[in-house]
């Protein structure tokens, strides 16, 4: 109880910049540009050209999460053993690229993935070097959305993951390899159940950025691979339809909100998710 | 002590937004004014001889496309004192009533502008603004991946430049030179020749010429020799081949748009006088030179372009000859139509 007045600077800070905002956007979501009630926004975006991006938005999404998951499942793996001494390191080096704007380095992959940059040259050199045909072109595509999601969520996938495995009591492990487990079934059967809600946390930290991306494909698909969070800045800031952009966050909002109770549903255990 | 700390952090979040609303002295002689230009589009040194000339101090904020700088005006709460819309946009804004008329007896340098640009058809008087910058919209081409002069806009229809075509991410510069190529106007209305030109855009795109939709990548790419053409802006084709000289710019034969940024007073302003002071200093011929030479875009003010020289006035990109001029036109709003284009676009690229 006397600790109560002090979550009242929290409680107003909710208030002012979560529940307004959002009852903001319910508001803008259910009127037209006149403020009369309307359900034509919702109607509105029941066209294919929307759902269309909803889909790709959501297949990308669920795509970025997987191979984020087996990216990082091992890497965190490798961090989480008691006798890696350079783990503060790698850590830290998994953290370090995030003190820097997500804009900024994905500028720097628009650079590292054109025609002449770095990495797709070296790439063509390669395949030259083996007979082929050196012309890969590896920026503004499908691929190069997706790789420069993956590197900018990975670390939101490794830093759950590798608090969760690393929690895992060495007993647990030790008891099994006593009672004749080898290594794969103690990891199949002891391990990686424990580490389900970190997964769980994981997958979500990862998906709810993901779905609901935008910038990174514009940069580097070449705005040929619009996602549902470039519609939505385009509704507000180029088309001016904040009706149409608030029904569309919603959209999204009421999606996530289901797939995070799913879950939760099937993650609910210690250190899992995160509402 | 216990409750205090709480309630004054809460006293703390309620106020904080309304402080640095009343932070400029209301009720003394304003002496500053705010500026919302385009992104990348001044000499910054000007600032400061402004300000050491008239006391007037200026807030510089930026926008990268005209339909963001109208919702910031249009809804924004905020007030801007001098703005640098387009010409379409200028005509929306007026339409609107967002723009305080320009006292011309305060701005006596206005006679350096070229006459043609005094009388741009949006805005046929002046009465609400003034030329900043103008230019045209072009192709620009490398020379080393293109065989011969480039002269139309069939060219980036072209199936030889597979995965070479930057295109702009912008409804009307995108739209507009597809009409023009078709032969339309590029402010049309008319909902079959709409239609054909939004097929034209989808086609493009089918076909894969098109490498990517950008807007400040472009020349980026361009200079990297990342494609073999691009849709941009006079002034970024003249940054660009100063960079790259395998470069060149050519405004096609079926026509293209001529455009003009300009600025205007919005309603909102809380110091229109400190910003036709701002507005006139801009047009004077040293000032006008200094911002065209630092930013790269031609200038509509005539003093000006004698004092650039020979190298820029005789440049065809930077000062283009009458024949060019002849076959662009200004952009002008569509209004009602508008929703039509956006609906173009949004099909276009969801191809």
């Amino acid at each position: 109880m006397k600790t109560k007045p002090f979550a009242a600077p929290y409680a107003v800070w909710m208030l002012l910049f979560t529940i307004v905002p959002i009852a903001l956007v319910a508001a803008y979501s259910f009127t037209t540009a006149d403020g009369a009630l309307t359900l034509r926004n919702m109607a509105n975006f029941l066209d294919p050209i929307y759902i269309t991006v909803l889909l790709r938005s959501l297949g990308i999404a669920l795509l970025c999460t997987l191979i984020c998951l087996l990216v990082g499942y091992p890497a965190a793996y490798v961090l989480a053993q008691k006798d890696f001494d350079k783990k503060g390191v790698l850590v830290l080096l998994f953290v370090i690229p995030m003190w820097m704007n997500f804009l900024l380095r994905t500028y720097a992959w628009l650079t590292l993935l054109e025609s002449n940059g770095l990495i797709t040259s070296t790439v063509n050199r390669v395949i030259e070097f083996f007979g082929g045909q050196g012309n890969v072109r590896l920026l503004y595509n499908y691929g190069a959305v997706l790789m420069g999601m993956v590197y900018n969520y990975l670390p939101f996938m490794v830093l759950p993951l590798y608090t969760s495995l690393s929690r895992l009591d060495r007993r647990v492990v030790e008891a099994a390899e006593d009672l004749g487990a080898n290594r794969s079934q103690v990891f199949l059967r002891v391990v990686f159940p424990l580490s389900v809600p970190g997964i769980f946390s994981g997958v979500t930290m990862v998906f709810m950025p993901a779905i609901t991306t935008f910038v990174i494909s514009r940069l580097l698909g070449g705005a040929q691979f619009k996602l549902f969070g470039d519609l939505i800045e385009q509704q507000f800031l180029f088309t001016g339809n904040w009706n149409f952009g608030s029904a569309m966050s919603l959209i999204m909002m009421v999606l996530l909100l289901l797939s995070m109770s799913i879950m939760n549903r099937y993650g609910d255990q210690e250190g899992g998710g995160i509402f | 002590m216990k409750k205090l700390l709480p309630l004054l952090l809460c006293a703390c979040l309620l106020c904080a937004p309304f402080l640095s609303g009343c932070t400029p002295a209301a009720n003394e002689k304003p002496s500053s004014i705010t500026v919302f230009n385009w992104e990348d589009y001044i000499n910054p040194e000007i600032f400061d001889l402004f300000e050491k000339e008239t006391g007037i101090k200026v807030t510089y904020t930026r926008f990268t496309t005209n339909e963001e700088m109208y919702l910031r005006l249009d809804r924004g709460g905020v007030n801007y004192d001098v703005a640098f819309p387009s010409d379409y946009m200028i005509e929306r804004l007026v339409k609107n009533d967002l723009l305080l008329p320009l006292d011309h007896e305060k701005l006596p340098e206005f006679k350096n502008t070229y006459a043609w640009l005094q009388t741009p058809d949006y805005d046929p008087e002046s009465k609400y603004s003034v030329p900043y910058m103008w230019g045209t919209v072009g192709i620009l081409y490398n020379t080393e991946m293109t065989d011969g002069e480039i002269d139309s806009w069939g060219a980036m229809w072209d199936a030889k430049y597979l995965r070479n075509v930057l295109m702009m991410d912008s409804v009307r510069d995108s739209l507009g030179i597809t009409l023009c190529y078709l032969g339309f106007d590029l402010n049309t209305r008319d909902e079959t020749q709409l239609a054909a030109a939004a097929e034209m855009l989808k086609e493009q795109k089918r076909s894969g010429v098109v490498l990517a939709y950008g807007v400040d990548e472009i020349k980026d790419k361009m200079v990297n020799n990342e494609a073999a053409l691009g849709l941009v802006w006079s002034g970024d084709a003249i940054t660009s081949i100063d960079l790259n000289e395998g470069l060149a710019f050519c405004v096609p034969k079926e026509g293209s748009n001529v455009w003009i940024d300009g600025m205007v007073i919005p309603r909102s302003s809380k110091n229109p006088e400190g910003a036709l002071a701002f507005i006139n200093f801009m047009m004077r011929p040293e000032i006008a030179a200094m911002n065209s030479e630092y930013i790269g875009y031609s200038t509509p003010n005539e003093a000006a372009m004698a004092i650039l020289g020979a190298e820029y006035s005789e440049n065809p990109i930077f000062n283009p000859p009458a024949e060019v001029i002849a076959r662009c036109k200004f952009f002008h709003d569509v209004e009602d139509a508008l929703e039509t284009y956006n609906r173009i676009w949004e099909e276009v690229m969801n191809e």
